[in-house]
């Protein structure tokens, strides 16, 4: 029997208050009618003795307190799924968008997900080639990695992920599949994005979850959840290798932030919720490889920080989840250079176990923490060169800076199409560090720079 | 028992349950049809607030609520080592098997299994016994011998007890009837609240220091065996990193590892390195005497505010039967975290920040639960606690880093400059501090040599004097500088890039004895101070540069394996006889 309750108790932002319900689950599916016929989707938030307060994804807008009727589902948001939805369009919900009727679902699965046990895990090993020399050298993404990209608006993000998209696409071949999901994108950047699958013939192995600036706010705080369901079952029920791209987590944030506010809970950094980091984690958590399961789910959150600074929630909370990040830098980014990672703050946390020989090559490990040093002294030479002038620094300083200069030139930038391989990214970094003396070079034993150093 | 509970309301993993209850503060209940595991935290006239440690969506009003009429305990007993637990003890392992790769909600397992212990009783019939006696031995894991101590609140006179044997951790063993002839039966098992610390005879003063074989803390920043430290950084910076290089190697019997709130990908890490790699002192895998705690970021809330609790009685259990114990949580700040959502779902007042008020005292309640002490059986044991504190922002000004300051006496600092550059570990000289130092002196004159101090003391005099040098430095270069200054530079420099820094991937360099790292410390002050002689006779730096005698001692970490520690000889002969050239 399917009770219907009539009218609304209050309504507060995206929140309405029912009152005498009974036996209402915690999360669980509302659908509210209303008179003009319209539907809305809803999922119960709190709930005291027969008072439920639900949460209205599409926003209250138009509903009053008389004019609305509500049934409870009695299940939680489920996602329809089936080997179909590669190369659909959804909207933030996981509805479909592209006009080509409804997903006939295999398998129904709750959005929410469950943890992964940490037994079950398998330590992710294998790099994904990106072509991208700053990357696949200083910050190797791994398979069943969270790499997110820490941007600022204006910069070069989009274009990053599109090329990583591409270019990992060639060497992993029919298993690979991209979920991407847009939280509050704006429209020509969805676009953008669509565009460019097209283009690089990935399109028939992508799967959209679009919510875009101007679809409602509180679908949002679905959208990844959506998304990452789906990349799951195409990763565990279906072998593929997923490559997740969430943009732009700090659309998302606030979202969240709007949420928590409206139900008036007590707000901790900036006016986040305190549960920001909970709830972050039950996003790129998701992310892994199962062990007995041949695919595996790796995140791209890209992230745009607010004013560029990196100690602000967002970037900072994701910091503390995910494994590394890739920063990108304003000043690289106004200089022309492409794509404008920031070296030093970057970091690939799971870079250490899935490089060296029977990865990449053995040098591999000794070669980035030497880049890595060199490039911390030419920003030391810099900042003094910055005070008393270049002609003052000593001949070493000199030299770095030259090296500094080259550096960016030649290893930092490529082009948004160039496709470099390991072996091209790592012989690049022997040729920069020729141009500093032996002495210099404090990170790699005697046996490797044998081996690979030339002095030029 | 009173009887089943309704549940009135659901709010994230709060429960609530009105009218006046029997229920009891810190009670265990079970809540709902899947009897979620959950505790009591506030009760009134009115309701009584339920925290539940597990996912509630589908949650209902009306939906039971079981009373236990106990506190919120763990199974103590063999078979926690070499195990892998959720944040209430639940095997994990077991329940992988049980339902796959994802946990669902409800699912709980018992903690020990049934496994069979060969077991060795050391008590007879008519021995009277008392609290924490050690009354049977088993071979837990072939690394450690499990000792099973009479619960710390029996005490009595044995009235039956079976013989040697194979018996699992739910048989009673032996009967102990007390003063007021009740009686109780004994298994390898016992059960003890999580909140509430095990008993013990005294503390003692800490006077060992917790080898590391991490230069920088050994030597800089050491910590008591008993001590507790704080390793705060943000992210990046290498807690965990630093979190597993003690795990591995520091000189404890028991580590108890707590993933609090991290990584999933880091826990399997861990599980599985800790499985490969072999303790040089027991010739066992590192994971026979490792209990791991992993309650990842995205298991449920209350459950991670509740694993650092279930690690610290585990760390006191093996304390109390004469071991040194060594907890790391990683990271102590999800755990405040976990603390401030509850609070916030509680609606109470918060203090900085959002957290609440009593998180100095929590903090402090646990950290005071690290100690060196006299076990009510007469052993001694100790438990050691590292703590990584993960600071908003990397500020730390933050509550939760300057309140773990207040209550712990070790405060290794990771800085991110440091970090960025690749220095690992990225402990910063300049801010870190241990209290310990002054405690630990005697043992290190004694055990490692007479002038360890005095080597420590004065390389930290030179790295000071570099860090005033180098404010000169930025702002017109090194090159003005007077040659003994400029001595000075470089010998930091070895300091820095040969000493402090450590390469936690190299064969050798990953693990150094005190006495190598006396030894290095030792080679590079008589450089040093041959050098500045040499340039008291006007001998001008740059010819001494050229003999690259400075970049050959940044390497010596790699170049004298720890087992030739005679090697050093060559490198004063080195050092002789390229300087006597000079004079």
């Amino acid at each position: 029997m399917i009770i219907e309750h009539l009218g609304l108790k209050q309504i507060n932002g995206a929140l309405v208050v029912l009152d005498g319900v009974k036996g209402a689950a915690y999360n669980e599916m509302a659908e509210l009618r209303l008179d003009d016929g319209s539907s809305r989707t809803g999922r119960v938030v709190q709930i005291d003795g027969d008072r439920v307060v639900i949460q209205v994804f599409e926003g209250t807008k138009g509903i009053s307190l008389v004019n609305t009727r509500t049934r409870m589902t009695g299940r939680p948001i489920m996602l329809s799924l089936s080997p179909e939805i590669v190369g659909r369009i959804f909207d933030g919900l996981g509805r479909p968008a592209d006009g080509l009727g409804e997903v006939f679902p295999q398998v129904r699965r709750d959005i929410n997900g469950l943890p992964i046990n940490p037994v079950s895990r398998v330590y992710p090993r294998n790099y994904i080639n990106t072509g991208i020399s700053t990357i696949d050298c200083l910050m190797t993404l791994i398979r069943g990695q969270k790499l997110p990209i820490f941007s600022g608006s204006g910069m070069k993000h989009n274009e990053l992920a599109v090329q990583i998209v591409k270019q990992a696409s060639i060497s992993d071949g029919d298993n690979f599949a991209v979920v991407f999901a847009a939280m509050g994108v704006k429209n020509d950047v969805a676009d953008y994005f669509r565009r460019s699958f097209e283009r690089s013939n990935v399109t028939g192995k992508v799967v959209m979850f679009m919510n875009r600036a101007n679809d409602p706010i509180i679908e949002r705080i679905m959208t990844p959840k959506v998304a990452l369901t789906a990349a799951e079952y195409l990763a565990f029920d279906l072998d593929y290798n997923v490559l997740v791209i969430l943009t732009d987590m700090t659309s998302y944030a606030e979202a969240l932030r709007e949420f928590s506010s409206s139900k008036g809970e007590i707000p901790g950094r900036k006016g986040y919720p305190g549960y920001l980091y909970s709830d972050f984690a039950s996003i790129y958590e998701r992310a892994g490889i199962i062990e007995g399961k041949k695919g595996s789910v790796t995140q791209i959150p890209i992230l745009t920080m607010p004013n560029d600074d990196i100690t602000n929630p967002v970037p900072d909370l994701t910091g503390y989840i995910t494994e590394g990040q890739i920063v990108l830098d304003r000043t690289l980014d106004s200089t022309g250079v492409y794509p404008p990672v920031s070296v030093l703050p970057s970091l690939s946390r799971l870079m250490k176990d899935g490089i060296g020989a029977g990865y990449t090559r053995e040098d591999h490990s000794m070669l980035a923490n030497q880049l890595f040093s060199a490039y911390a002294r030419v920003q030391d030479a810099r900042s003094l060169a910055g005070v008393i002038g270049e002609d003052e620094l000593s001949d070493s300083d000199k030299l770095l800076l030259k090296y500094g200069a080259a550096f960016e030139a030649r290893f930092v930038t490529q082009g948004a199409n160039e496709n470099r391989s390991i072996e091209r990214t790592l012989d690049l970094g022997w040729e920069l560090l020729s141009m500093l003396p032996r002495e210099m070079l404090d990170r790699v034993d005697d046996e490797t720079i044998e081996k690979y150093y030339r002095k030029s | 028992m009173t009887g089943n509970y309704k549940i009135h309301g659901v709010n994230g993993p709060v429960v609530t349950v009105s009218g006046k209850t029997a229920l009891s503060m810190n009670e265990m209940v079970f809540v709902g049809e899947k009897r979620l595991l959950a505790e009591v935290i506030r009760v009134d006239e009115k309701k009584a607030i339920i925290q539940v440690y597990e996912e509630t969506g589908g949650l209902r009003p009306g939906e039971p609520v079981e009373p236990t009429g106990a506190p919120m305990s763990i199974a103590l007993g063999p078979g926690l080592l070499s195990g892998i637990f959720d944040g209430v003890a639940n095997p994990l392992k077991v329940i992988a098997e049980k339902s796959g790769a994802f946990i669902p909600a409800g699912i709980q397992a018992e903690s020990l299994g049934d496994k069979l212990w060969d077991v060795t009783l050391r008590v007879k019939k008519g021995d009277k016994v008392s609290p924490g006696q050690i009354f049977a031995e088993c071979s837990e894991t072939g690394a450690i011998v499990h000792k099973s101590m009479i619960p710390p609140d029996v005490s009595g006179v044995v009235e039956s007890v079976k013989p040697d044997g194979s018996y699992t951790v739910n048989e009673v063993l032996c009967v102990v009837t007390d003063d007021r002839l009740n009686e109780h039966e004994i298994r390898l098992q016992h059960r003890w609240p999580i909140k509430k610390p095990r008993p013990v005879a005294r503390r003692l003063s800490l006077t060992k220091p917790l080898v590391t074989g991490q230069r920088v803390v050994d030597t800089f920043f050491p910590i008591a065996k008993g001590g507790a430290a704080a390793i705060p950084g943000g992210f990046g910076t290498g807690k965990t990193m630093m979190q597993h290089q003690l795990a591995k190697w520091c000189d404890a019997d028991i580590i108890i590892y707590i993933g609090c709130g991290e990584r999933g990908n880091e826990m399997t890490n861990a599980l599985a390195e800790f499985s490969e790699l072999i303790d040089p002192k027991t010739g066992r895998p590192l994971m026979d005497r490792t209990v791991l705690i992993a309650n990842t970021s995205n298991m449920p809330v209350a459950a991670r505010e509740a694993s650092i609790y279930t690690g610290i009685t585990m760390a006191e259990y093996y304390r109390d039967m004469g071991y040194n114990v060594a907890m790391m949580a990683d990271s102590t700040s999800r755990w405040a975290e976990a603390m401030r959502e509850i609070s916030g779902r509680l609606e109470e007042m918060p203090a900085d920040e959002g957290f609440p008020a009593y998180l100095p005292s929590r903090l402090s309640e646990f950290y005071e639960r690290a100690g060196c002490t006299e076990n009510l059986n007469g052993t001694e044991g100790s438990v050691s606690v590292i703590g990584a504190v993960s600071p908003q922002g990397a500020d730390f000004s933050e509550p939760v880093t300057q309140n773990t300051k207040r209550f712990t006496r070790c405060f290794w600092a990771l800085d991110k400059s440091l970090a960025y550059a690749r220095h690992y570990p990225a402990i910063n000289w300049n801010d870190s501090y241990s209290e310990y130092v002054g405690d630990l002196s005697d043992w290190y004159s004694s055990e490692v040599g007479e002038d360890f101090m005095a080597c420590r003391t004065e390389l930290f005099s030179i790295l000071a004097a570099e860090t005033g040098l180098m404010e000169i430095v930025k702002l017109i270069g090194s090159d003005v500088l007077p040659d003994d200054q400029k001595l000075t530079i470089e010998t930091a420099r070895v300091i820095r890039v040969g000493f402090l820094q450590q390469n936690a991937f190299h064969k050798d360099d990953t693990y150094v004895e005190p006495l190598k790292q006396l030894k290095m410390m030792r080679v590079i002050l008589y450089l040093h101070h041959k050098c500045r002689d040499i340039i008291a006779r006007q001998i001008p730096i740059s010819e001494i540069l050229k003999k690259g005698l400075f970049d050959k001692l940044v390497q010596m970490k790699y170049d004298i394996p720890n087992t030739r520690l005679e090697k050093f000889d060559e490198y004063y002969r080195l050092i002789d006889a390229s300087l006597s050239e000079l004079s």
